[in-house]
């Protein structure tokens, strides 16, 4: 048995909406304690819907994979909707992910949110 | 097969790339043919165990004592003070604990280096746990431990020094002679892990000057399951494993008999080959270290310059982490590893890179390369073909690397961003 999921394995290799955005309405950040890595999320917000995400991970195939599976699971939801979006509900669309590298999922939908809340911040807490 | 395995299998093939390129030879070799021929007699015909009194437990026994001395040829030892294990582990934690044991009456301290192999430091971390002192000697940023600083750790009750040949990770070579005279002068036992060295490099107990002496067949073309610790006659050491008469009473356990007819043979071929295989794998390793650096910007090379093991390359890739590095050069067929933390199943980095002072998110993207004798200067084409696209493909995707080019200011990973003071640390395990 490899050690990922297929699926993950598919979103490691050929990752969706890799990338930033230059005028993007919020961005989020966050680094990884328990082993050193990064993620950064830039959104694009219209009428209260995410109509644009990008991502840049410095990390694992399992981290890797997640902000690609956060990215794709957050485009076109509202913002509302997209605060719904856990690290269990992205390992579960993953396939599961190994014990050791759950923690890695962690980062994915934390980086969203903190994102959505920049967005928030920024234009007056319209939700 | 059924028609289900056939799928899997064809599957699996599909998924494996073309070439096979196999650098991970520090975690194991391919066994030599020649090995493979002499061992295969001792499962089907002369299977008899080898404490067993009839002709066919004879056959067995002559085996196993013909591979001793095999082994004790490759290392300068007398035959009776070879004994068999089945792994270097084993060997590690029987020199480790067995002689800490059997000099308690002493003395309750011990120093081993900060880098040693986990069946080392381990051992000695336990017996850390269990009343005795354990001093850790700190590494040079290339991996040398100073003879000077063993000087200084010896104390009054120290029973045992335990340093490493070689580092199986940066490959660094210790000043072994020297370390040798001095801890000689105080009459304390001193064992070295030769795992990765013998059958590589000359390697000689009377030289080297030491009392105990790890090696394992499986680092130079013999099969797993047979390795051996060189005791030195006189010294004296507590069993780890009790049981029966075998190995003079001091490892009990049913002899793996074709494993150590391999390891024999292995030995034997290392002798005679060590050299050429030495002089096959020396400018592939220097053809990787001054290429590598050439094709990718800002990757380091860890470990000595000269004084490096002649089929070990590790190198960190900055901006990159070392898990996505292997996993897609394993899609192309090319294996190594990684000593960074995503890596490994503690999430550390490597106790290694941590100890020569690698930064933490530099050492996040460590590749170690290791060659063998099978290696071929097509196999490093190969490498050298695939590898910058993926460091590159990485890096598109790093934040990382997107701050430096847009301020060429470094900035840390993980730690140090917001993160930390939001979340509690979790980490708690223990390499393994
Ligand atoms: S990001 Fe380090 S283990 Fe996944």
């Amino acid at each position: 048995m490899a050690f990922y999921s297929e699926k993950v394995m598919d979103h490691f290799q050929n990752p969706r909406n890799v990338g930033e955005i230059k005028d993007a309405d919020g961005t989020g950040e966050i680094g990884n304690p328990v082993c050193g890595d990064m993620m950064s999320f830039y959104i694009k917000v219209k009428d209260n819907v995410i109509e644009d995400v990008k991502f840049k991970t410095f990390g694992c195939g399992a981290a890797i994979a997640v902000s690609s599976m956060v990215s794709e699971m957050a485009k076109g939801k509202t913002l509302d909707e997209a605060m719904q979006i856990t690290n269990a509900s992205v390992a579960k669309e993953l396939g599961g992910l190994p014990p050791n590298k759950m923690h890695c999922s962690n980062l994915g939908a934390d980086a969203l949110h903190k994102a959505i809340e920049d967005y928030k911040r920024k234009h007056g807490g319209t939700t | 097969m059924s028609e289900k395995e056939r799928l899997l299998f064809q599957e699996n093939s599909e998924r494996r790339a073309v070439r096979a390129v196999y650098l991970e030879n520090q975690a194991n070799t391919r066994v030599d043919e020649r090995v493979l021929e002499e061992m295969l007699p001792y499962f089907k015909e002369q299977y008899g165990n080898a404490q067993s009194m009839h002709s066919l437990g004879a056959v067995s026994k002559d085996a196993i004592e013909k591979a001793r001395k095999e082994v004790a040829d490759l290392i300068g030892s007398r035959e009776n003070e070879i004994y068999f294990t089945s792994c270097a582990s084993e060997a590690n934690n029987l020199a480790v604990k067995g002689v800490a044991d059997a000099y308690k009456q002493k003395g309750k301290h011990l120093v081993v280096s900060a880098i040693e192999h986990f069946s080392v430091l381990n051992a000695a971390r336990r017996l850390g746990q269990n009343g005795f002192d354990v001093t850790y000697l700190p590494v040079d940023r290339y991996g040398l431990i100073s003879p000077e600083e063993v000087k200084n750790a010896l104390r009054e009750d120290t029973v045992l020094v335990s340093i490493q040949h070689a580092n199986p990770e940066i490959g660094t070579i210790q000043p072994l002679e020297e370390i040798s005279r001095i801890v000689r002068e105080k009459k304390i036992p001193l064992h070295t892990d030769a795992t990765c060295t013998a059958g590589i490099i000359p390697v000689d107990v009377n030289s080297l000057g030491v009392d105990l002496l790890t090696l394992s067949g499986s680092q130079f073309y013999g099969p797993k399951g047979a390795s051996a610790l060189y005791i030195k006659k006189g010294i004296k050491l507590t069993p780890q494993i009790d049981g029966g008469i075998q190995e003079n009473g001091r490892r009990a356990g049913t002899e793996n008999v074709p494993a150590i007819v391999g390891f024999g043979k292995a030995c034997v071929l290392a002798k005679s080959e060590r050299d050429d295989n030495k002089r096959k794998m020396l400018p592939l390793r220097d053809r990787l270290i001054a290429a590598l650096p050439e094709k990718i910007e800002h990757i380091y090379v860890n470990g000595h310059p000269d004084k490096r093991l002649p089929n070990n390359v590790n190198i960190s890739v900055e901006f990159v982490e070392g898990e996505g590095m292997f996993l897609l050069l394993d899609q192309k067929g090319i294996y190594v590893s990684s000593g960074s933390a995503c890596a490994s199943k503690a999430l550390k980095m490597s106790h290694v890179l941590s100890a020569i002072n690698v930064d933490p998110a530099v050492g996040q993207g460590s590749i170690l390369i290791t060659l063998s004798k099978y290696t071929t200067s097509e196999d490093i084409d190969y490498l050298l073909a695939e590898f910058p696209p993926i460091v590159k493909r990485l890096r598109d995707m790093s934040p990382l690397y997107s701050y430096f080019l847009k301020t060429g200011q470094r900035r840390p990973a993980g730690p140090g961003t917001d993160y930390e003071h939001e979340h509690e640390h979790e980490q708690n395990q223990e390499e393994e």
